[in-house]
């Protein structure tokens, strides 16, 4: 289908895109690369009256290392940090972008969009939720920065008030053996079930089986003890709760989460 | 009553002035506004990959881009691979000989994805290009055709 008018704005600095929001209110919705926003423009499950598109921003499309941190600018696409050399202590970010849709949606789309728009099986929510992300966000009172486990919300909802917007995504520590890895039918396409670990940390977090990317306490207890890693892929599977779905029985997505946190554990040991 | 906006592209080297709708899809301006309908339109979410083209050298599904967001970007469609008395590229050339294409609905798609694809990889392996590929669908050559077609041009390329 087409997308229902609008009318487009293009915003030249932080500021002037907070004002923008702050004017237009809920009738606006920010547009970087559009990845997720035209598809459901276009299937009209979003009709947006204003449009402001902040790609042309200067400075938010940056990726520095700064001591233990790495900030990575909103604008920063996924292809951009997919073919980065950003050192064994993140190297993480870099090799779980090959799950991010395919190499034309990567190419525009870009780390805060996909935050922002908080798919629960999206790699960069869990990627923030594994690594202790903390998203930085401007709005009408200035900046601040809210830890990734309390942004996701919920389906598509998170902490980001219709007058702010996400400037940054900073993680602060290391975490040369995290591991990502997922299923889906099709290379590229969502994630049935995502899987990402953290033996340092310890994290296991999961995509695909909650409304946003879910943390296990009982899989990370697990996987602190340093047993066999097949048991903290059991102790995943038996802490999830997960109904029938079509294309899915709650069945199939234990027994790929039991997989998946095996596979990516022992990733994880390899390094 | 519809906004409309003065959008200005820049579409295999040549300049467009267009007054469209914010709401133009960069396929639907290539298309409807431009009548270039090499670029074809499939599903209009982002899925099948038929309608991508190349926005500063890199691969883009023109049905998730809006005009107006790419404005002042280098855009080439696949009527830019042939020589303009016809002559094809040696990616098409290679997509004839190994038969990827069947139908043809696709293939504008996929010649722009390898093309951009293949520019920043020029040492791609067969696996590389596997995954890549699997970015659009085809319903008709089952791939290893098209698989075959890419990495043949690659191979070709590399050799000078």
């Amino acid at each position: 289908m087409k997308p229902a008018a609008f009318t487009y704005h293009r915003a030249r600095s932080v500021s002037g895109a907070v004002g923008l929001l702050a004017e237009l209110g809920d009738d606006a919705k920010v547009i970087a690369g559009g990845q997720s926003l035209v598809a459901m423009m276009n299937f009209r499950l979003a009709r947006p009256e204003h449009l402001i598109d902040i790609a042309r921003i200067p400075g938010l499309d940056t990726i520095v290392r700064e001591g233990d941190a790495l900030r990575v600018g909103a604008l920063v696409t996924h292809h951009a940090v997919e073919t980065a050399d950003l050192g064994p202590d993140f190297r993480v970010l870099s090799e779980a972008m090959r799950w991010v849709g395919h190499l034309p949606i990567r190419t525009r789309g870009t780390v805060g969009g996909s935050i922002a728009h908080a798919d629960a099986t999206a790699e960069w929510c869990l990627l923030a939720v594994l690594l202790d992300a903390r998203i930085v966000v401007e709005g009408p009172a200035g900046r601040r920065s809210i830890p990734a486990e309390e942004f996701f919300q919920g389906v598509f909802t998170t902490a980001l008030e219709p007058d702010e917007l996400i400037v940054e995504v900073e993680f602060p520590r290391p975490a040369p053996r995290a591991t990502l890895t997922e299923f889906a039918e099709r290379q590229g396409d969502f994630a049935i079930v995502a899987a990402a670990v953290d033996p340092d940390a310890p994290r296991v977090v999961l995509g695909g089986v909650a409304q946003v990317p879910l943390r296990v306490p009982a899989a990370e207890a697990v996987l602190a003890a340093g047993v066999a890693v097949a048991e903290v892929g059991e102790a995943a599977a038996a802490a999830i709760d997960v109904r029938d779905e079509p294309g899915a029985s709650a069945h199939y997505r234990r027994a790929l989460t039991r997989t998946l946190v095996t596979r990516a554990c022992e990733e994880a040991r390899t390094r | 009553m519809s906004e409309i906006q003065l959008v200005e592209l820049t579409v295999n080297g040549e300049r467009h002035d267009l007054a469209i709708e914010p709401r133009r899809t960069l396929v639907d301006v290539l298309r409807h506004d431009i009548g270039l309908t090499g670029t074809h339109v499939g599903c209009e979410h982002g899925i099948c990959g038929a309608c991508t083209v190349l926005v500063d050298g890199a691969p883009v599904r023109a049905c998730l881009v809006f005009a107006a967001q790419v404005e002042d970007a280098d855009i080439r469609t696949v009527e830019s691979l042939a020589e303009p008395d016809g002559t094809l590229s040696d990616l098409q050339r290679e997509f004839s000989a190994h038969h990827g294409l069947q139908c043809g609905f696709c293939t504008p798609g996929f010649l722009m994805l390898a093309e951009g694809f293949l520019a920043e990889r020029p040492d791609a392996t067969k696996e590389e290009i596997r995954e890549v590929v699997a970015s659009n669908l085809c319903r008709c050559t089952g791939y290893q055709t098209i698989v075959e077609a890419v990495d043949a041009c690659a191979a070709r390329r590399r050799s000078g």
